[in-house]
């Protein structure tokens, strides 16, 4: 999956696991904060974004400090997931 | 010292129906499920709290029972908001987000607790839901009874409202539980206002039932 | 008709004891209740946290040789009020007048097992149901009062009882908080990144996460003297609860529920906050509760008031912690013992509060217990000796 496929997958998942459903894929800017202002998002959304790691992308973020880094943005989120990721390119 | 409240205004949502101060306002299609109803209703009240989407069933049908509730009255304007009390009670408790937080966990090859629901998995979340919303501040108190229990609600208020701490209450019974569910809340005040209905055992009685 | 609500019998269950004497007993040493449990019944690490042993609970409640089947919670709770019932004779549990007042948060919540659930009734997992089968064990006639209102369910239990009681249609109110600690806990805790890999650090700088524990208190309350068997009186003098009206799990980062909560408690009870000697926090050892009850404290003038949490001595109990901690409270006061805040070290919150570190002699006669909890809400006891 290329960074632009993950981006959108991403999207997807967020709407769908924060249940923002008055959102549509189009509505979320990639670099946009996702907290305080830009989507309005709280610390059990940050914390449900970690079970969102764990559970669709293999990846365990045990210190919650580490998520507001990895949080900050999609963009952030995906180079993140990237970085992490045991199988690349396969 | 008049030892009498009043019921100033109530809202009870059951069976697809929502009544608001003896009036039907609202009616869901037939066999809708009730996550689809609830949404239904907040849609048509151009209810505008992205929240909403984030709560239990619980607590959304809680809400929208209070949404409309104040809005058919003014006591958040006319009181303040320290001195309201949210006083409600229920049957099921959280079981219904209990079960599903349960199913997250069941499973040790599929083990992920969600926080997002696990934070529901309290009653007296849909008092916090109200009280943020509506940014009142007073007395809270989540009660678990098998049935409505109008004798305590009546005794409970003539107490609630004697002490120096409390105006007015918002308070009722809100049940949601393996597809059933009733909302029946209403406020009290220590006058009749327009409603005008004395906050007695056999007028709670004859709102929740009739 | 208000008048003075006494405190007429006490009791405690947790992995320090069996009785409020015996855990006050262990605080007074500062022996702590927390240990690290690997059990993957419990969680699938090992965690840490204050677990009644499960043999003696068996062992103790077999002598009432009952042939009915109770579940966990239901024994610790009828165990406890055995206790009382047993330590005051003049209450009547039987009467009409006595009501039980019982706070929970999770109830039966292991029967949600499938496992569990086959030996009872499906109704079990219902909280009323639970309350009925204690009422029918002690042939109470009147439908209980359940209070489910997270953390501080058991300060607000208090506080009802002594309002039930001002109403002047009870003698007697048996007030009984109890929950249990299963996976359904400890894995929705963990989700919240919340619990500590050690023995919780109230209000401490290094502090990082709660302790969780389960639990029993039970204690009296009536509004007749004459039902009293001790010499050393001690009356719940107000009490009031509040809402932050902030976030549904995030504590207030003003403190102003709390702050309302115990204005209202300190006026009903008509003590100035000069006047409290000792304040049993609720510090639960996470970061956001501990900074949120210094800016209250601050606000209330109460700073300087000694104070501890005993989270970090019988973990977080839930709808037992207010009883609990309130009994402990009860016993410093008629011990004139304070105690020591287990595992404090270092001042960590912005707003500097009076924390015990050891056990000390001090004479109490107003205490103030305070609670916080999910949903926004805080509540506020006031005790005072006479």
């Amino acid at each position: 999956m290329n960074e632009l496929e993950l981006i959108d997958k991403l999207k997807e998942e967020i709407i769908q696991t924060l249940n923002l459903e008055d959102l549509k894929k189009e509505d979320i800017d990639t670099d946009a904060p996702l907290f305080g202002a830009g989507l309005g998002l709280d610390s059990i959304d940050a914390l449900e974004l970690i079970v969102l790691l764990e559970k669709n992308h293999g990846i365990k973020v045990s210190n919650p400090q580490e998520g507001k880094a990895i949080f900050k943005s999609i963009r952030t989120m995906a180079e993140y997931i990237q970085s992490k990721s045991p199988i690349k390119n396969p | 010292m008049s030892d009498m409240n009043y019921i100033t205004s109530y809202c009870k949502i059951e069976s697809g129906k929502v009544v608001l101060n003896n009036e039907e306002v609202f009616r869901g299609g037939e066999n809708v499920a009730e996550a689809d109803f609830m949404k239904s209703v907040y849609k048509h009240f151009k209810t505008d709290y992205p929240k909403f989407y984030k709560m239990d069933n619980l607590c959304k049908l809680a809400f929208i029972a209070s949404e409309l509730l104040l809005k058919t009255n003014n006591i958040t304007e006319k009181y303040n908001r320290d001195r309201i009390a949210i006083v409600i009670s229920n049957s099921a408790s959280s079981l219904d987000i209990d079960t599903e937080h349960q199913s997250t966990i069941s499973d040790k090859d599929n083990f992920f607790p969600s926080p997002a629901v696990f934070v529901y998995t309290l009653p007296n979340i849909l008092i916090g839901e109200i009280a943020i919303r509506n940014s009142i501040k007073g007395e809270n108190s989540l009660f678990i009874f098998e049935n409505f229990n109008p004798e305590f609600m009546e005794n409970y208020h003539n107490i609630l409202l004697n002490l120096k701490t409390t105006d007015a209450c918002i308070s009722g019974y809100v049940d949601f539980y393996e597809h059933k569910y009733k909302a029946f809340l209403y406020t009290v005040e220590k006058t009749p206002g327009v409603l005008a209905i004395e906050h007695t055992t056999e007028n709670l009685n004859q709102l929740f039932n009739k | 008709m208000k008048s003075d609500t006494y405190i007429a019998a006490m009791n405690v269950i947790s992995p320090l004891g069996f009785t409020s004497e015996e855990n006050f007993g262990q605080l007074k040493q500062m022996k702590t209740g927390v240990l690290v449990h690997d059990d993957p019944q419990l969680y699938f690490e090992p965690v840490c946290a204050a677990l009644i042993d499960s043999d003696r609970l068996r062992s103790e409640f077999k002598k009432l040789n009952t042939d009915i089947s109770y579940t966990r919670l239901e024994q610790l709770m009828i165990l406890s009020i055995e206790s009382v019932i047993k330590q005051n004779p003049k209450i009547d549990v039987k009467s009409e007048r006595t009501l039980l007042v019982i706070s929970t948060t999770k109830g039966n919540i292991d029967l949600l097992e499938p496992a569990n659930l086959k030996k009872f009734d499906k109704d079990r997992k219902m909280i009323w149901k639970t309350a009925d089968m204690i009422a029918t064990h002690f042939k109470n006639p009147n439908t209980p009062l359940v209070v489910s209102n997270a953390c501080i369910s058991g300060v607000l239990a208090i506080i009802l009882g002594k309002r039930m009681l001002d109403s002047s249609q009870y003698d007697s109110i048996i007030v009984s908080g109890v929950d249990i600690l299963t996976n359904f806990v400890v894995s929705g805790f963990e989700s919240f990144k919340a619990v500590s890999k050690e023995v919780c650090k109230p209000y401490d700088a290094s502090r990082d996460g709660i302790s969780l524990g389960e639990g029993c208190g039970t204690m009296v309350l009536t509004n007749d003297k004459s039902l009293l068997n001790d010499d050393s009186v001690i009356v719940v003098k107000g009490g009031s609860s509040s809402n932050d009206a902030n976030h549904i799990s995030g504590p207030s980062r003003t403190g102003d529920g709390l702050l309302l909560a115990i204005s209202n408690t300190l006026e009903e009870a008509g003590i100035p906050a000069s006047e409290i000697d000792y304040i049993s926090g609720h510090g639960t050892a996470t970061l956001f509760n501990d900074e949120m009850e210094s800016l209250a404290m601050a606000d209330a003038h109460l700073s300087d008031v000694p104070l501890n949490s005993l989270k970090s001595y019988f973990g977080h109990t839930l709808g037992a912690a207010g009883i609990i901690e309130s009994i402990m409270a009860i016993h410093s006061m008629k011990e004139n013992t304070l105690i020591g805040t287990y595992n404090y070290k270092e001042p960590g919150v912005t707003k500097p509060l009076n924390v015990i570190t050891k056990t000390t002699s001090a004479e109490i006669v107003n205490c103030l217990k305070t609670a916080a909890g999910f949903g926004g809400c805080n509540a506020a006891v006031l005790f005072q000796k006479q």
